[in-house]
């Protein structure tokens, strides 16, 4: 069955369950409060699953939502309508100042530094006169159409999953487009994003502000539902709770947001309702029932239940066949069409007192493979990342295409026509091998978030997808073009790695390590395909440890030790060069 | 404001930034060795003081059952996991530690416990018990979940948050509680009065640094903690039992965390709930700190508990909005001077 099938009748199921006869009230406002939930949660999906930032402040930008609407409604009089988008906006700026700040964070400071603003919000919400300090605001207008107020939990209902299906709508075409690429690798480190031109920080704060509207967006309907606000509920165990609704329900899926809001609220209910029964009378039993069945669950099912629940049910993702016939624009090239690609002069990194790199110099030609080796620790890599810019030198210059690249972000040196491979794969395992190519077209493509939510991108991302087909059809990997870039074996994670740079319609190709992990027959298939590169006008620049098949493939060699060039020349020249068999044998042979 | 004021005010920061300080090293050390942000850390301070509390009115508190429940989960875990290789000496071992320990802390405090039993003697019962609570919660909890990212050990230390919090307000009830001062010698100096209390506190911080100091980078064991923190597995395939180090270091926050609670008990009254905030701000001073460094950590508690002094004095309505507000100047300070550094994470 489709995605959009399955939608549909999961939305025709929802809007139908407040028409069974007899339902009790109740269970709807069960339903709204998981729908509420779910909105939050949902934006930690992406925050903190997809996006690998954890958040426990999510409930501070409820608040935002709420208590904006709550005042302009109440004290000035403005319709709830018109104070939608405004409660959304409170919530995105209020996004934006607290994520500059905390997004560039890494590690655990981040859902440390979450905890601590969320508790700030909490006590300023709580002490603010003109919010009602601890009774908040009551009295607020219920939403209305036209003499039509929704006053009762069945009618506000269908705002409220209205809501819920349109942000989940909204969410996974995000996720599924060029920007949703580059959220999804933010979790996997941000060398490999930076690589091929994507902002991280930018991209990070997308998927905060992001958040914190949908969190905005459910305080805005809590407003309406409750016609009050008070702080209780933005408070830091608020916020701790949306984060383990998205971990129980499987923080890297939309709809485990639905479902974890749905077993936490329900869960939370029937303790409430059947515990003091079974225990007699003690009221706080709850919370400790509540916290142990939490520890259970997770030794159960880390992940989540969404993912848990899918492995079981025979419903398979519908296949993506890229129409390879659309053609994209090449990337604009410098008009020079110079001699002399990469030129380095004296480049330098040092580590302290470590010289990784001394004063090394080389050029690479237009239509030229030039392998650099060297034992290990002779500064190879390194280079490779002072090219790339994803280290800046102590010393010397780095130009291409007579352009000096002078410590330029990787997003820049991208830009030059200049792509790499990494020599520990950096793949986002979890998304498709198409998926991960695709991410090296990421600047010829145009789409932004907005017109990806929208589904404006579909032209634009028809173009990048089948520019990454045809390029993994290049390197020979059309069959495994489907599968998840974690379940090959390494040989193939590298060969779509270059699948990846060849996406940038590059000028010069860096690999790191290309023919490691792979079989005689694959690094032949290899070594034809930089050839057919090279005849095709592309320069080659390899770091490689297999002497034959360096020996074979290279017009030129560098050859690196304890980071400096120790020789320069043509195969048959280095073979012979007793400096070189010196660094590699430890002796004069 | 004049001096007297302001040394008034700097005192009352000192002596709670020194609670602080000792929470932050507990947590420091928790996440160092484990990679749990150990929010439960404020539930062993309440336990610690409310338990030492209740010894003084010579009656049982309920953390002594608890701590006999929870080790017989751990021992029945232990028997879960062992299923396939039951030897007898394994299962000796683990009831000797899960149920005879715990038992005897129990039969040991039911011995003990009177009105006229000395301070010294409730205070080392109270200490005994949430050890072993710290100990139980790490082998229930925590390990079953060590190769799991940081995010889900933080959920299981909600989880475990909740459910202690819950069982306070069981054991100990909704009202608050004040424990004895452990000496009432009193020491003036100019306008100030050191109760000896306040100096108590000041003694066991400044020992404590120092002890962890020392403990970090001197000793076998406290380097094999260290390991353990920076990889797992290359620590396992050195031969240091990855578990041992969960244990201690659970068992080191355990301590840290009821000697806070019995130093400050007798200084404010506590309540079921009141470590959550207290761990919170032991967490500004252990962010500041930058996760790692003790000395650091113990700067930064000083700091945050002569900031909520002052603002409690100045703006008291506001004084946690400015506490917890301290942490964004030094989080945007943070991420100017920390490199952009690769992480792999899943």
């Amino acid at each position: 069955m489709k995605q959009q099938t399955l939608l549909i009748i999961f939305a025709v199921l929802m809007a139908a369950i407040p028409f069974i006869p007899g339902i009790p009230p109740f269970w709807i406002v069960l339903l709204n409060n998981i729908g509420l939930a779910a909105l939050v949660a949902m934006g930690l999906v992406l925050l903190t699953g997809v996006g690998g930032l954890t958040s426990f402040g999510q409930a501070a930008f409820c608040g935002f939502g709420a208590y904006t609407t709550a005042v302009l409604t109440t004290a000035y009089g403005v319709s709830p309508w018109l104070t939608l988008p405004l409660s959304l906006l409170v919530s995105g700026i209020a996004a934006v100042f607290l994520g500059i700040i905390t997004v560039r964070l890494s590690g655990h400071y981040l859902p440390l530094g979450t905890i601590a603003w969320g508790i700030g919000l909490f006590y300023l919400f709580s002490k603010l006169e003109f919010l009602g300090r601890n009774d908040g605001i009551s009295g607020i207008p219920p939403l209305s159409i036209g003499n039509f107020k929704m006053l009762d939990p069945g009618t506000i209902y269908y705002a409220i999953w209205i809501g819920v299906l349109v942000s989940a709508l909204l969410t996974m075409n995000l996720l599924d487009s060029r920007t949703g690429r580059a959220i999804r690798a933010l979790r996997r480190g941000h060398v490999a994003g930076e690589a091929f031109g994507v902002q991280t920080p930018r991209a990070k704060l997308l998927v905060f502000v992001y958040a914190a509207v949908l969190a905005g967006l459910s305080g805005w309907l809590y407003a309406h539902f409750q016609r009050a606000a008070n702080p209780t509920p933005f408070g830091a165990h608020a916020g701790i709770e949306y984060l383990f609704i998205a971990v129980v329900g499987g923080a890297g899926y939309v709809w485990g947001a639905v479902l974890g809001a749905g077993i936490v609220v329900i869960l939370k209910e029937i303790l409430q309702s059947y515990l003091p029964y079974v225990f007699g009378g003690q009221s706080q039993l709850e919370t400790i029932v509540f916290g142990i069945l939490l520890v259970v669950l997770l030794q159960l099912a880390p992940t989540g239940v969404w993912p848990w629940l899918m492995a079981r049910l025979p419903l398979k993702p519908a296949r993506k066949e890229p129409d390879t016939s659309l053609p994209l624009a090449k990337r604009e090239r410098a008009p020079a069409s110079a001699a002399v690609l990469l030129q380095i002069e004296k480049a330098r990194k040092q580590f302290g007192g470590v010289i990784a790199v001394n004063d090394v110099s080389f050029n690479v030609g237009a239509r030229e493979i030039v392998a650099l080796i060297g034992p290990n620790g002779a500064g190879k890599s390194t280079t490779f990342n002072l090219i790339t810019g994803v280290l800046t030198t102590t010393g010397g210059t780095i130009s291409v295409l007579g352009h000096k690249v002078d410590n330029a972000p990787p997003q820049e040196v991208v830009k030059l026509g200049v792509a790499r491979t990494f020599q520990h794969v950096k793949l986002v395992p979890d998304m498709t091998v198409l998926e991960n190519v695709a991410i090296g077209a990421h600047l010829r493509g145009s789409a932004g978030a907005i017109s990806s939510m929208f589904r404006l991108d579909r032209a634009d991302e028809a173009k990048l997808l089948a520019e990454a087909a045809r390029q993994i059809e290049r390197v020979g990997l059309g069959d495994q073009i489907d599968q998840l870039a974690g379940s090959l074996s390494l040989g193939q994670q590298r060969i779509v790695e270059i699948a990846r740079a060849l996406c940038v319609d590059p000028m010069l190709l860096l690999l790191d390590e290309p023919a490691a992990g792979l079989r005689h027959m694959e690094k032949q298939r290899l070594a034809a395909l930089l050839r057919q590169l090279r005849d095709g006008g592309m320069s080659v620049l390899l770091v490689e440890h297999d002497m034959g098949f360096v020996m074979d493939l290279a017009d030129r060699i560098v050859v690196l030790d304890f980071g400096t060039k120790i020789a320069e020349g043509t195969p048959a020249a280095i073979k012979t060069n007793p400096d070189v068999i010196k660094a590699y044998l430890g002796a004069t042979a | 404001m004049n001096t007297t004021i302001m040394l008034f005010l700097l005192q009352d920061g000192i002596t709670n930034g020194a609670i602080y300080a000792l929470l932050g090293l507990a947590l420091v050390l928790v996440f160092a060795v484990t990679r749990v942000i150990l929010i439960p850390q404020g539930e062993f301070v309440t336990f610690g003081a409310l338990s030492y509390a209740v010894l003084a009115t010579g009656k049982v508190p309920g953390t002594a059952w608890l701590a006999l429940a929870m080790g017989a989960t751990a021992f029945a875990l232990d028997l879960f996991d062992a299923r396939r290789s039951l030897r007898l000496k394994r299962v000796l071992r683990s009831l000797a530690l899960n149920i005879a320990l715990p038992a005897a802390i129990l039969a040991l405090t039911y011995g003990l416990a009177g009105p006229k039993t000395p301070i010294a003697v409730n205070i080392a019962l109270s200490l005994l018990i949430v050890a072993a609570i710290g100990l139980f919660l790490y082998r229930i909890a925590f390990q079953p979940l060590a190769h799991t990212s940081v995010l889900v050990l933080l959920i299981s230390s909600v989880g475990c948050h909740l459910a202690l919090q819950g069982l306070g307000l069981v054991f100990f009830g909704a009202e608050g509680l004040r424990g004895p001062a452990l000496s009432n010698a009193a020491l003036t100096i100019g306008p100030l009065r050191f109760t000896g209390q306040s100096l108590a506190v000041y003694g066991l911080t400044i020992a404590f640094i120092v002890a962890l100091w020392l403990f970090f980078g001197f000793t076998l064991t406290g380097k094999a903690l260290r390991a353990t923190a920076v990889n797992r597995l290359g620590a396992r395939l050195v031969g240091i039992r990855t578990t041992l180090s969960g244990q201690i270091a659970f068992l080191l926050a355990a301590l840290i965390g009821a000697i806070s609670g019995i130093l400050i008990v007798p200084i404010t009254t506590l309540y079921y709930d009141t470590g959550f905030l207290i761990g919170l701000k032991g967490f500004i001073a252990a962010i500041i700190g930058g996760l790692v460094s003790y000395p650091l950590t113990a700067v930064a508690a000083l700091l945050v508990g002569s900031v909520e002094a002052f603002s409690s004095f100045y703006a008291s309505n506001f004084k946690e909005v400015i506490v917890f507000t301290l942490i964004l100047p030094v989080l945007v300070l943070r991420s100017l001077a920390a490199p952009a550094v690769e992480e792999e994470k899943d």
